[in-house]
């Protein structure tokens, strides 16, 4: 099944649109603007009726996998259902129809919902304060180190080392590249907790911060998270909270209170803000009360006369993307954390975790689990049994698209060989459970007596596994119009 | 809870499973002392939540069907009833990164379909596959100019729109880079600019239609970056490129762009959607994800994520950019939008816009005490100098319902006489009728009613 | 299997070496293309560069994967394999052939003796 290109359908002179006639006078394009300005030929955009947008991008969707469509266990991802009522609440005119510039007076309701947002993720993360601005979980990671060297320097620090574990995610270095740190690396100790003997070694006057995941990658609670606080705080760091697996432990434990001075959180993985396929997202950056001046701009306060955008915060690092965020996701995150409440966020916790642990019971049997649980909200499973056999970790991602479901996060953390990263969450029920767990059992068996089908796989999907090889060898990114693509 | 499944009898099943008498076995992690509460409302039900919520956006006063004016940076264009009707597929809309190509052919291809039409737009060889906004697309474009060249400083002009310019600020506030901002007073002198680059500047980065709406001279500009041995960075309004020559055909090595114009609401700025392009040779100083067309065991055309060994999940602290999330909702806005649009459709529009500008332009200049900034050419928005302060005329404006322009006292005191009106095709010609005859109106009376809010009047 | 010429000599960051008269021509071993896999992109020096003893001069991808080319000598890059632009697939097909990467005139070709000799660098690959 393939879908033609949109470029490959319609004819010369085909719309797919309607304007409105000028209803002031019609003047030609070079009586406005001097021809040395104008463009010459008109960009090769498709030429396509209605109803052949409405076919071939409904074709295109029908070629995704979706998580509503099915499971989708991908580990750190928190795939869990995305409630309807969210994007019924972000297409309210009185959210979508309002320009970021409009006065203040005339959006107070956007405001007291972004102040409120700020104080709940407050609560929930046990922070003083918080921005809203950045777009996405890097960038939050990115504003947090910002916040952070800029306080460090207000103190007349110099400090360029960011730490981080070997089993961090890929964003952690990188972002500590963007703030020109240097990163340096804490290995995992036989249990996957962050090695703290090593810890202590490695922390010294150069020390900015530590970037720390609680539950891990691994889906593992962090004991000595406190310990690690102390040892990085008396070297004169700051500990950063990387909150992509907040979904773990909500009402059961907050980041603010073990220690943490600076977090962000993904409203797009645990407060359901659907993924768009790949974006947006939004990545709040919270702090305690000593990092709030640095705190980008503008942050919603409440004044005497309403909400105000306070763009006067003398230290502040400046702005980090432009207006004050991805608004229409935090719409969406606002309406889940008041349908769920306090009541309902602990229960998605609790359950989170219990489909972990659920998982691992009745798959560690069959696939290597390298660290002693009990688990959190996911569990990292190994295929070395399995890659003996002569089926490893991708070839088991792909056979389980042929029992219908997505695979989950494959080699990673790159701590563990041959890595299987299953992330249940807490929206799937005991039947989808129970499905995947065959699913995996019966894979796991085909690796031992039949390795060439999980091999071959997948061999239901819409195309069979694709050539990445030839894609970056001899990069075709774009379609170009018969006669370029000729010459 | 209706997105909690697990009734009790299967959650005490599961925990037999496991081994375990109660879910709080499985926290015992968690330090008692650590074991804390969650001090926010108790739970709602949908109506109730919904209820709550739709009071909060009832407070807003949203712009649909109202006259207004306000651009520098998010426009009010119409939104084909096509675009959401995609774009509201859940197949698109819950689905994850595109990181298992068998899975995802769809959002693959769309990403494909995207970049090729943003290459046609910009005049450029290769787009990745969208960004967060143009202000970071303007830092992370800053970016690819310092490893490019080897080189540490940034120039910006003064029509680069703050919103953009204040992110680069932040991130350019750091050892080793620096930042030179080249004044500018409504449009730019291409002799002036030169004269201010040296060799220590990596990138230029100019934006056309520039913040007061002026057409700048790309060519010659982008020929001063290159006479430095600087990248060229163009920033556009990509509407306007329908009409107005690409960046690739005036010499730019790296286009940026906000998309939102391209189907995307307005909803208080965000999400939007960021666009960048450059010519082949900086494919791998790109940022982000890119999409390439490969086949598959039995040659069938696909999409796969390539050129991956850039990004961060495989070089970690190597990547070229820190990003992982890119705008994919919005572009899969901005790709079906394209596609309704066309070939044809796109430039009528953009000349449309620019009709409404042009004889908004004609009436407001001649309004007494009113007068465009400069002579310079625009297409959909411009800058008036007004004969009271700009915020003092939205005020005025908004009392008779009217959302006025953009103030530009909020950037610079010294142009607080100076207001930036932008118009699409949802402007009539009424509403911009109205609007002159309110500004007409504004001057007698602006100072009595100065006077009544300050109390002097009874 | 991958196999290691006995007229080679190797790195411990899985480089060889050849001697050819004054000049020296290296690449990768086939093991280290067998362990990258399917390579996509390499980063090459320029000719008339200066490369320091295993410190890195270029960089080699593969589809999910990025490692740094490191200088087997000190010395002065002469020519580079500009084929592998195109075809870089070569590397993996034929890594001690068609798949080399750059010639150089090594600046203290006594390091030369310092390095793995074939049957020491199969014995490195086998610990893992």
């Amino acid at each position: 099944m393939t879908e033609p290109l949109i470029f490959e359908l319609g004819a010369p002179g085909r719309k797919g649109y309607t304007l409105p006639a000028p209803d002031v006078p019609a003047e030609p394009l070079e009586e406005m603007i001097p021809a040395r300005y104008l463009r010459r030929t008109p960009a090769n955009l498709p030429e396509v009726s209605e109803p052949d947008v409405i076919r071939h991008f409904t074709h295109l969707s029908q070629m995704n996998y979706s998580i509503d469509s099915g499971f989708y266990p991908l580990g750190s991802c928190t795939m869990k259902y995305n409630p309807k009522v969210n994007e019924v609440a972000a297409s309210l005119p009185g959210f979508r129809d309002i320009h970021p510039l409009q006065p203040e007076s005339t959006v107070q309701g956007a405001l007291r919902l972004m102040y409120e947002l700020q104080e709940l993720l407050g609560a929930i993360a046990g922070m003083d304060a918080f921005t809203l601005q950045p777009a996405a979980g890097a960038h939050g990671e990115l504003t947090g180190l910002f916040i952070i060297q800029a306080y460090l320097r207000s103190k007349g620090e110099h400090r360029d080392e960011v730490i981080a574990p070997n089993s961090s995610h890929g964003t952690n270095p990188a972002s500590a590249a963007m703030a020109r740190a240097k990163l340096v690396t804490v290995g995992t100790d036989a249990r996957g907790r962050v090695d703290i003997e090593e810890l202590r070694r490695l922390v010294s006057d150069r020390t900015a911060a530590l970037m720390l995941t609680n539950p891990n990658t691994l889906g593992l609670f962090e004991e000595d998270v406190e310990e690690m606080a102390r040892i990085v705080h008396e070297a004169g760091g700051l500990m950063y909270y990387d909150g992509a697996n907040l979904n773990a432990i909500m009402g059961k434990a907050r980041p603010g209170d073990m220690g943490f001075d600076v977090v962000h959180l993904n409203l797009h993985k645990t407060f359901t803000t659907p993924h768009g396929g790949g974006g947006p997202g939004a990545g709040p950056v919270g702090v305690k009360e000593f990092l709030r001046p640095f705190l980008p701009v503008p942050i919603v306060e409440r004044a005497d006369a309403g909400y105000i955008l306070q763009e006067d915060l003398p230290q502040t690092i400046g702005k980090v993307r432009s207006f004050y965020g991805n608004f229409a996701m935090l719409v969406r995150a606002y309406t889940y954390i008041r349908e769920m409440g306090r009541q309902g966020l602990t229960q998605v916790s609790e359950d989170a975790v219990l489909a972990a642990n659920y998982l691992r019971a009745r798959l560690q049997d069959l696939y290597e689990a390298p660290f002693p649980g009990p688990n959190m909200h996911e569990v990292v499973l190994s295929a070395r049994r399995q890659k003996a056999q002569g089926a490893r970790a991708l070839d088991i991602a792909k056979r389980l698209m042929d029992y219908g479901f997505h695979a989950p996060t494959i080699y990673f953390p790159l701590t563990v060989e041959e890595a299987l990263m299953i992330e249940p969450t807490e929206t799937e029920n005991k039947g989808t459970l129970d499905a995947f767990i065959e699913a995996m059992r019966a894979i796991a068996g085909e690796a031992a007596e039949n390795p060439e089908i999980v091999r071959g796989a997948p061999h239901d999907a819409p195309v069979s596994r694709l050539d990445e090889a030839r894609a970056a060898r001899q990069p075709d990114l774009r379609w170009r119009p018969a006669e370029e693509a000729s010459a | 809870m209706s997105y909690l499944p697990h009734t009790p009898a299967e959650r005490e099943e599961m925990l037999r499973a496991i081994g375990v008498p109660s879910v709080e076995d499985l926290f015992a992690n968690i330090p008692e002392h650590l074991r804390g509460t969650l001090p926010i409302p108790d739970a709602l039900s949908e109506m109730e939540t919904l209820q709550l919520v739709q009071a909060l956006a009832a407070e807003n006063l949203n712009l649909a069907g109202r006259p207004a004016f306000l651009g520098a940076g998010a426009y009010r264009h119409y939104i084909p009833a096509a675009v959401p009707a995609i774009t509201g597929r859940s197949e698109f809309y819950t689905a994850y990164t595109p990181y298992q190509p068998e899975l995802s052919q769809g959002t693959l291809q769309v990403i494909y379909e995207y970049q090729s039409m943003i290459a046609e737009l910009t005049g450029l060889d290769v787009a990745n596959a969208s960004l967060y906004d143009a202000a970071t697309g303007v830092t992370e474009a800053c970016t690819i100019a310092i490893n490019a060249t080897g080189r540490s400083t940034i120039a910006t002009v003064g029509g680069l729109n703050p919103q953009y310019a204040r992110v680069l600020r932040t991130y350019l506030h750091q050892e080793g880079f620096n930042l030179l901002e080249i004044p500018e007073e409504w449009v730019l002198d291409p002799e002036q600019v030169a004269a201010a680059l040296d060799e220590s500047v990596a990138g230029l980065v100019v934006q056309s239609p520039n913040l007061f709406g002026s057409i700048e001279p790309m060519a010659d500009l982008a020929a001063a970056a290159h006479d430095a041995g600087a990248l060229f960075i163009a920033v556009s309004n990509p509407l306007s490129l329908a009409i107005l020559a690409p960046p690739g055909d005036v010499g730019a090595d790296v286009a940026v762009g906000c998309g939102q114009p391209f189907g995307i609401p307005l909803q208080y700025g965000g999400p939007y959607l960021g666009i960048i392009a450059a010519r082949a040779g900086l494919a791998r100083q790109l940022p982000g994800r890119i999409c390439g067309a490969t086949v598959d065991g039995e040659g069938r055309r696909g999409y796969v994520l390539t050129l991956q060994a850039r990004e961060q999940h495989i070089r970690r602290e190597k990547a070229t950019s820190n990003i992982c999330t890119n705008h994919q909702l919005m572009a899969l806005a901005a790709t079906v939008y394209l596609s309704l649009l066309g070939k044809q459709g796109l430039p009528e529009l953009a000349t449309l816009c620019a009709q409404k500008a042009h004889y908004a332009a004609r009436r407001i200049a001649a309004i007494p005490g009113f007068a465009l900034a400069s002579d310079a050419p625009f297409v959909n928005e411009f800058t008036v100098r007004t004969p009271v302060p700009a915020a003092e005329v939205n005020r005025y404006l908004l009392r008779r319902e009217i959302i006025g322009g953009f103030d530009l006292g909020r950037v610079d005191p010294a142009l607080q006489n100076y207001l930036v009106l932008a118009f699409t095709e949802l402007n009539t010609r009424q509403q911009i009728d109205d609007l002159v005859s309110t500004l007409e109106s504004l001057q007698p009376e602006v100072a009595v009613e100065a006077l009544q809010s300050a109390g002097g009047v009874a | 299997m991958a196999d290691f010429p006995d007229d080679l000599r190797y790195t411990t960051s899985d480089e060889w070496v050849r001697l050819e008269g004054d000049e020296m021509v290296s690449g990768i071993t086939a093991y280290a293309a067998e362990q990258l896999g399917d390579i996509v992109y390499v980063k090459l020096p320029e000719a008339g560069q200066q490369i320091e003893q295993s410190e890195p001069y270029g960089e080699i991808e593969s589809v999910k994967a990025v490692s740094d080319l490191k200088a087997p000598l000190s010395g002065e890059v002469t020519v580079v394999n500009a084929d592998l632009d195109q075809n870089p697939a070569v590397i993996n097909d034929d890594p001690y052939g068609q798949g080399w990467i750059f010639r150089f005139r090594p600046s203290n070709p006594g390091q030369y003796d310092s390095l793995l000799t074939a049957e020491a660098y199969e014995a490195k690959t086998k610990e893992g």
